[in-house]
């Protein structure tokens, strides 16, 4: 494969080094375990968490002659992550073995694809930010291929004292990978790339891409260069299993190559792996240590060949995918790149702001819904599929700012309400008396009360308008926050008679 | 030999039909005649009279009822390759020790659905790897066959050595075997039987030991060309387990027997002239030429110009799937595991001490084809080649030929341990009028059609069109009725 540039040198993400700057050139491959209830070749379950060698039927033990029969859902699901990665899909892919031993491989080799793989070129746009201006760069990563293959099993070192034991549950389990161009330059473009490919791939339905049950997984190959030289040298760290330690290996990794061709050495192109505890990537094996993999198509299973009405039939099922949604929520609800940005990265997430924004202002549903919802998942580690406050409610909450009958204060004491006690909003505040007052007559006592224990304060606002703001926050507290703002604004300057 | 161990399977039909016999007694026969006379060939390596005895059991009790299926009662072989539930299948190699499968061929379960009794698991070469039973870990096959006058023993052929074996010497009715370059029509041409392997697809191969997974059949070695037809019926089956097993309807077969072959073109390709090969060899492919002509064929010159390639991309595309294919038999879960300091020198002693002599060189081979650096010029090119051969059939059967009419082997059965020694070349070309239909996924089928002037039979292999072994069936039983059939003189 030649590998073609394909960006401009971004000042921006040059690394400084003793000797002069230096660029990075990261390309990843992904892992992600297909969403699917049985394995790519057999019909065992693919259930996480089952007892050791619950879930193995004789092929994926490898019984002498059992045959791999493909799981036709693992294709759609592949065909569908191809679709939404707008990348080609090939009409005829072929399945090959890729041989090496080793005892959680039953047979000796892993059923992957080689050079026919189901899906070909593609292309995910990355939102690379905010910088500290806010601003989001978009990158365009390439696509070089996905394509479908098998997981292994489970070995177990420390079961036994001089033994190992073997799970087999895994083995058989229907992965993608996912390949990227070398088309990032950056840690944080790789990390925006992974958390991008994950939210495609949760949008999609077609891997559930959760990080902590291993189900995504990266390999990520790291070069560095001058800027505008050919790409050097590649050293790969073999399954990072967290987005935050693929920052962490990527910047070690760098450092460390940089740190080697100042000191006028070469790089060896090899495999590595990262050890978090460490942040350091050490050595697996070298390029001559590499395994020859012997790759030949399956003759146990037919090249795999639909037709466009198969693929059409599919893409016809795709859901909105990220990149169209936060289009439409900047041009349909007025928000800000970031707030939509934030919003579509879980397909449940957008679903449930769009639940709350119907029919309301858009920009305030988003704001409660970022700050106040996500915060609070956030602080209880609730997914939003927990989330104990439902959009109906911080609707009907938002309603109720919306037609002065609490405060925005007051709103965020009701939420928390629901929150740990949950109900209905109209009548949390009904039944504790949380209804703004907007009576002007019990505003003006407490205004008057306020004045008349400040005159110092009365003075300096006279001078200083601005110092309203500290006479609004007295009466409010005075009534417990109950006060209409607007109304007590209007009636502190009509009595202190600032303009 | 015992009267009934004589009949045929069409034989054993009709005389429990007309309640000659009782399948029991007809199992017991056989199992007699394996007690007495397996010493002799060597023919199983496991035998199931208690299994045989209670399928035979339940035979009767259906021909009582009337309710008789298509093998009902009849005796039958499984070569070791065959995994049977519960019962030795280890390929006849060191490395499946005690492996006895918690599962059922498609193609064994397809023989017991219609009423075959299992007599016991046949001797073969080490994982179907071999052209004279002799890489066997149980030991070599003898075949019932010997020269005239001669005492010496001959090997049955291979890989189904013990399947054509037990056969010939009536040790059961019929049996199955596999064929992957040839490995059921040679030794049954060795051994005067009829087999044939059927087209890719036919049978499904789940549940058989893989050897070649793109070359690799199984298919039955019979007595007649008839018993032969009687099996491949109920072996057959399109199989969702095996995806390269095909949908294509099985016709009775044995409806096709005694058509006429009038009319029919039968090709007779110039390439099969080979150099060297023996004057009885030729005289017998010229006797075939002429029965059918008499029958009212016509024969039709044809050129298969890539035949000569067939024999080395064989060999480059057989190993190479092999070396994946014996991978799993590594120590880990089942079958032989020889301890050793760490998994590594786990896997190397045990596959050093599992693994056989020829079975070690066509891993290495296969091995060594499939590197890289030397993929594009071995394993791609022989996957081209084999394009071609089977490009080279379908323009023959393009330009109207029904059948293809080839000598089955270069020679009648060797000696034990004659070509065991030198050059594994010499023992490969045996293979070399059989392995171009594997390569092309073809039927063909092998019948006895005379004796050399040593008194051993000689085979003759009709290659046929894809799916179409009814006129393979109806055009070997036209050989079957000039030559007459062939029985070994007992020597046991």
């Amino acid at each position: 494969m030649a590998l073609q540039e394909t960006r401009n040198t971004n000042p921006k993400n040059l690394i400084p080094g003793a000797t002069g700057d230096w660029e990075m050139v990261i390309g990843l491959e992904v892992h992600a375990q297909v969403a699917s209830r049985s394995k790519l070749f057999s019909g065992a379950s693919t259930a996480f968490g089952g007892e050791p060698n619950e879930n193995v039927s004789l092929v994926d033990a490898a019984m002498p002659g059992m045959l791999p029969v493909v799981n036709e859902e693992c294709i759609r699901q592949a065909i569908r992550t191809g679709l939404g990665l707008k990348a080609r899909i090939n009409k005829r892919s072929v399945f090959a073995r890729k041989n090496y031993f080793y005892p959680d491989l039953p047979q000796g080799y892993q059923i992957s694809q080689y050079d026919q793989p189901i899906v070909g070129e593609g292309t995910i746009v990355v939102e690379v930010g905010p910088d500290r201006d806010g601003r989001f760069e978009e990158v365009r990563v390439g696509i070089e291929r996905l394509h479908l293959e098998q997981d292994a099993g489970k070995s177990l070192h420390d079961q036994h004292p001089t033994m190992s034991y073997v799970d087999l549950n895994r083995s058989g389990v229907a992965l993608m990978e996912i390949v990227s161009k070398p088309d990032m330059r950056s840690a944080d473009e790789a990390k925006a790339y992974i958390s991008k490919l994950r939210t495609i791939l949760r949008y999609l339905g077609t891997s559930d891409a959760d990080m902590e049950k291993g189900n995504l997984r990266a390999d990520i190959n790291v070069s560095v260069r001058r800027p505008g030289e050919p790409f050097g040298t590649r050293c790969e760290i073999k399954n990072v299993n967290s987005i935050r330690f693929a920052g962490q290996a990527i910047e070690y990794e760098a450092r460390r190559q940089i740190g080697i061709l100042e000191d006028g050495g070469t790089i060896d192109q090899e495999t590595r792996l990262f050890d978090p505890g460490r942040g350091e990537t050490r050595s697996m094996r070298s390029k001559e240590e590499a395994h020859d993999y012997r790759y030949f198509p399956d003759p146990d299973l037919l090249p795999i060949t639909f037709d466009d009405a198969y693929v059409e039939a599919i893409a016809a099922t795709l859901p909105e995918l990220p990149d169209a949604k936060r289009a439409r929520f900047q041009a349909e609800y007025g928000l800000s790149a970031y707030d939509a940005d934030v919003l579509v990265s879980e397909r449940e997430v957008a679903n449930y702001f769009e639940a709350v924004a119907r029919g309301r202002d858009g920009k305030q549903a988003a704001n409660w819904v970022i700050n106040e919802l996500l915060g609070a998942l956030n602080r209880t580690g609730h997914a939003i599929e927990a989330t104990p406050v439902f959009a109906h409610q911080l609707g009907e909450l938002i309603d109720l700012i919306a037609d002065g009958t609490i405060s925005g204060k007051i709103a965020k004491d009701v939420f928390e309400i629901l929150l740990s006690e949950g109900g209905e909003p109209r009548r949390i505040v009904e039944e504790r008396g949380l209804k703004q007052v907007t009576d002007t007559g019990a505003i003006e006592r407490l205004v008057d009360e306020v004045v008349a224990a400040n005159p110092d304060k009365v003075e300096q606002a006279r001078a200083k308008p601005t110092m309203i703001g500290w006479f609004v926050g007295q009466v409010m507290k005075a009534s417990q926050g109950k006060a209409n703002p607007q109304a007590v604004n209007a009636l502190l300057k009509a009595r202190l008679g600032i303009e | 030999m015992s009267e009934l161990t004589a009949l045929t399977i069409a034989g054993i039909r009709e005389g429990l039909r007309r309640k000659d016999f009782s399948a029991v007694e007809l199992t017991e026969a056989y199992l007699a005649a394996i007690e007495r006379f397996n010493q002799a060939f060597n023919a199983y390596v496991a035998v199931t009279p208690e299994r045989a005895l209670e399928m035979a059991g339940e035979s009767d009790r259906r021909i009582a009822e009337g309710e008789a299926r298509a093998l009902e009662g009849v005796p039958l072989g499984i070569k070791d390759l065959f995994c049977t539930k519960g019962i030795h299948s280890q390929a006849a190699s060191h490395v499946l020790d005690g492996f006895k499968p918690p599962y059922e061929s498609t193609v064994t379960a397809n023989l017991w659905r219609d009423g075959g009794v299992m007599l016991g698991k046949l001797n073969m070469d080490e994982f179907a790897m071999g052209s004279s039973n002799e890489t066997s870990y149980y030991g070599p096959v003898v075949n019932p066959w010997r020269r005239r006058g001669g005492n010496a023993q001959l090997v049955p052929g291979g890989s189904s050595g013990g399947s054509a074996a037990a056969v010939a010497a009536h040790l059961c009715a019929g049996a199955t075997a596999t064929d992957t370059g040839g490995s059921i029509r040679q030794p049954a041409a060795f051994t005067g039987t009829v087999g044939i392997k059927p087209t890719y697809g036919r049978c499904s191969r789940r549940g058989i030991v893989a050897f070649a997974s793109s070359l690799d059949q199984a298919g039955p070695i019979a007595r007649t060309v008839r018993d032969a037809a009687i099996m491949l019926r109920t072996m057959a089956s399109v199989d969702p387990k095996d995806t390269t097993s095909a949908d294509v309807e099985v016709p009775d077969y044995e409806a096709a027997i005694g058509e006429s072959v009038k009319g029919l073109r039968i090709g007779i390709p110039r390439e099969y002239r080979v150099d060297g090969m023996p004057e009885e060899i030729e005289k017998l492919w010229q006797a075939g030429m002429d029965w059918y002509r008499a029958a009212g064929a016509e024969l039709v010159e044809i050129s298969l110009p890539h035949t000569k390639y067939a024999l080395p991309a064989y060999y480059i595309v057989a190993p190479a799937e092999a070396s994946s294919n014996l991978a799993r038999y590594d120590g880990v879960r089942y079958g032989l595991r020889v301890p050793g300091d760490d998994i590594v020198d786990m896997y190397e002693k045990t596959r050093a001490a599992g693994f056989g002599r020829e079975v070690k060189r066509r891993v290495l081979i296969g091995t060594y084809v499939l590197s890289a650096g030397y993929y594009d010029a071995y394993y791609l090119r022989a996957q081209k080649v084999r394009t071609l051969i089977k490009r080279d059939f379908e323009e023959a059967f393009q330009a109207g030929i029904d059948a293809i009419l080839t000598p089955a082997t270069p020679s009648s059965a060797f000696g034990i341990g004659e070509k065991a020694g030198g050059d594994p070349v010499e023992m490969y070309l045996n293979d070399i009028f059989t392995v171009t239909v594997n390569m092309a996924g073809l039927p063909g089928i092998a019948v006895p059609a005379g004796l050399d002037p040593a008194g051993l039979p000689l085979g003759l292999q009709l290659i046929g069109r894809p799916f179409d072994e009814a006129t393979l069936f109806r055009a070997a039983q036209v050989i079957e009725d000039s030559a007459g059939s062939f029985t070994p003189e007992a020597w046991w």
